[in-house]
């Protein structure tokens, strides 16, 4: 928190239990680290470039994770609550696109990665 | 030159593993590798897409490599 700051908007993305009515057990991530980091950083750049933010914090986990739990958290703050609220939804949508980072769905009958075939 | 291709994702399913190694001629590009690859591994053209990274940056299809890049295969992301 700083003084100049008005507002800090945070996404916290959650594992849910269904994809297309699917019961899903749990997530495997998994990520290419080093440029996963340089993607993030400049996805963050990029929210710095857009919009008058103060402070951006991008967070992913890898590994298991089970239905529930927290793979993602972004937060930015700013002096108002519009730029804060753009550059959070900005940054977790184009980190879904760019960002070296896949995630497998563990269902009761197999597993899918996510997004790899039409 | 020998070159490794470093496999995330379902390409690890696909290549049976971490990575793969092939030989290519000295001045081969991206797109020659990416040909190369999916006429060892058909597989690879069933994926909506896949992206190739050249030291950890996005590369185009007519970017050279070299023998000491790191190259990976970059299936359709999915983080978040």
């Amino acid at each position: 928190m700083s003084p100049e700051s008005g507002g800090i908007d945070v996404f916290i993305g959650t594992v849910r239990n269904a994809t297309k009515g699917k019961n899903v057990i749990r997530l495997e991530f998994e990520a290419y680290e080093p440029m996963a980091i340089a993607e993030m950083e400049k996805i963050a750049n990029q929210a710095f470039e857009k919009w008058p933010v103060q402070k951006v914090l991008i967070h992913h986990r890898t590994g298991v994770l089970d239905v529930g739990e927290v793979p993602v958290v972004i937060a930015v703050s700013a002096a108002h609550r519009a730029a804060a609220f753009d550059a959070c939804r900005y940054i977790i949508d184009t980190l879904k696109q760019t960002v070296p980072i896949w995630k497998k769905e563990i269902f009761e009958d197999g597993e899918v990665w996510v997004a790899a075939h039409p | 030159m020998n070159i490794k291709i470093l496999a995330f994702g379902i390409a690890k399913d696909i290549f049976g593993g971490t990575s793969v190694n092939l030989e290519l001629a000295n001045d081969a590009t991206v797109y020659n590798l990416k040909y190369i690859l999916e006429q060892q591994y058909p597989r690879l053209k069933q994926l909506a897409s896949y992206m190739v990274a050249v030291n950890n940056e996005y590369a185009l299809p007519g970017d050279n490599l070299h023998e000491r890049d790191e190259i990976a295969i970059i299936p359709p992301v999915s983080g978040g």
